[in-house]
């Protein structure tokens, strides 16, 4: 195996953050809209949202490739009017890690919204504080842990995706093997020894994330029992 | 001078108030959930009631069929219950929080005269989590009158205080009232707490005013 070929990591790593930029925006929009709203039909759309969450990821991939294939709803219009294939991109990668990551990224979001002390946002607007304002200096930084929490576990998501991305980015060596897809292959042509490398790089990756937030989290509650005494 | 006149259906009975407030303390007494707390949240802006109207020195607040004057517009402070201190922020970043220009002079002398007469200027660098409760409720006193607003309102300012440390609250209230001169309302369940501190009493029961109270003149009555 030639070890200096870390592509995989990188593009790895170049998707999986990616997509937790977009899911981060999007999913902390989403939930903070919604836990302010009170409207028909806010079950039916937090259903949706959470979906991913339960559907097996060919599924998605499946759903993915009618909207973004070459003859998909968005990638027939893509192609015409922009002359863009998306499908067997390193984009592909990133919208397939976005939709199965963005569950993770607002249920963390919606959570860390609705357990806020809302009585701090009142207490900025009797103040003056613009709605902006509110969110700027009170609401996003008393989320911070749950939103942090997110972040790290939509990226997390990210670097493991596999089914989707294979049905929608395919695996094309130097261009969209990540490392899941390039275990997966390598597997396949009896290439152990690089199975095992790939492997070994993603569960360090996904212990240190995990023992990280363990140990955030248990700061956190520390932090909070001093705030409520 | 502040004007109520609410209607608001709550989940088991009916709000239906009518205050004038002058530049005088006023205390709500009554059980819990007797609706104090919804009056001085329609008052504040952060609820909103069925019918009626609410003004502050002939400013509209709250009309019926029109849109709601939002919180940020109204020059209400609010001391909430238990304060809701910024706990990620220090004292002195919590004072100074409702200043629209960080370097407007005159903001700035009555933030020092604030914390000169509450006596919080050795705490100006301390988190909420590391001042002790009285100490909380003077720094929310100075938060609440930072903005220079019309109207104080205090949701049981005191009833997280120790007896000693109640006391001294107390008279700090009278004090800056004296001070400040513009009407205070002030939520309270208990009863001798209310003729400490009120000029009037509005005893409220099931979101109806059962009765109007003047302690002065039911004192004078006594003689």
């Amino acid at each position: 195996m030639n070890m200096t070929d870390y592509t995989p990591l990188l593009l790895s790593l170049k998707v999986a953050g990616i997509s937790t930029i977009i899911v981060f925006i999007t999913g902390v929009y989403a939930a903070y809209f919604l836990s302010r709203k009170k409207f028909w039909g806010k079950m039916v759309i937090e259903s949706l949202f959470l979906l991913p969450l339960v559907l097996p990821p060919t599924v998605v991939g499946f759903g993915l490739l009618i909207l973004f294939g070459k003859k998909g709803w968005i990638g027939s219009w893509l192609l015409e009017w922009f002359n863009i294939q998306i499908i067997f991109t390193w984009f592909a990668a990133v919208i397939a890690s976005v939709v199965v990551s963005f569950p993770l990224m607002y249920q963390s979001a919606s959570a860390a919204f609705n357990n806020l002390d809302h009585r701090m946002e009142n207490a900025a607007r009797t103040m003056g504080a613009s709605e902006w304002k509110v969110f700027r200096t009170i609401t996003f930084p008393l989320a911070w842990p749950g939103l942090l929490a997110g972040l790290v576990l939509s990226f997390t998501r990210g670097l493991g995706e596999f089914g989707a991305t294979l049905m929608l980015a395919g695996y094309i060596p130097g261009k969209t093997d990540t490392i899941p897809l390039a275990i997966y292959f390598a597997v396949e042509a009896g290439q152990m020894e690089k199975a095992t490398f790939w492997v070994i790089i993603i569960v360090a990756l996904g212990f240190s994330t995990i023992m990280w937030l363990n140990w955030w989290g248990r700061r956190n509650v520390e932090r909070y029992k001093n705030h409520s005494s | 001078m502040l004007e109520v006149h609410i209607q608001k259906q709550l989940a088991h009975f009916r709000l239906d108030v009518s205050l004038k407030v002058k530049d005088e303390i006023v205390v709500l007494v009554g059980p819990s959930g007797s609706g104090k707390t919804t009056i001085l949240n329609t008052i504040a802006g952060i609820e909103h009631p069925d019918a009626g109207s609410i003004t502050l020195n002939g400013q509209p607040y709250f009309q019926e069929n029109r849109r709601p004057l939002p919180p940020q517009k109204r020059n209400v402070g609010y001391l909430f219950q238990d304060y809701a201190l910024f706990p990620h922020m220090t004292v002195d970043k919590n004072i100074r929080f409702g200043l629209k220009n960080k370097n407007d002079q005159d903001a700035l002398f009555l933030i020092k005269k604030l914390v000169h007469v509450l006596g919080i200027g050795h705490l100006t660098h301390k988190y909420p989590h590391q001042i002790s409760g009285g100490e909380k409720q003077r720094v929310a006193l100075a938060r609440a009158l930072a903005t220079e607003p019309a109207l104080l309102l205090l949701d049981e300012p005191l009833s997280a205080l120790d007896q000693d440390t109640r006391r001294e609250c107390q008279d700090e209230l009278l004090r800056l009232h004296d001070i400040w001169k513009i009407p205070f309302m002030i939520v309270t369940h208990d009863l001798a707490e209310a003729k400490k501190l009120g000029d009037t009493l509005v005893h409220i029961k099931k979101g109806s005013i059962q009765k109007v109270v003047d302690p002065s003149a039911q004192k004078l009555n006594c003689f």
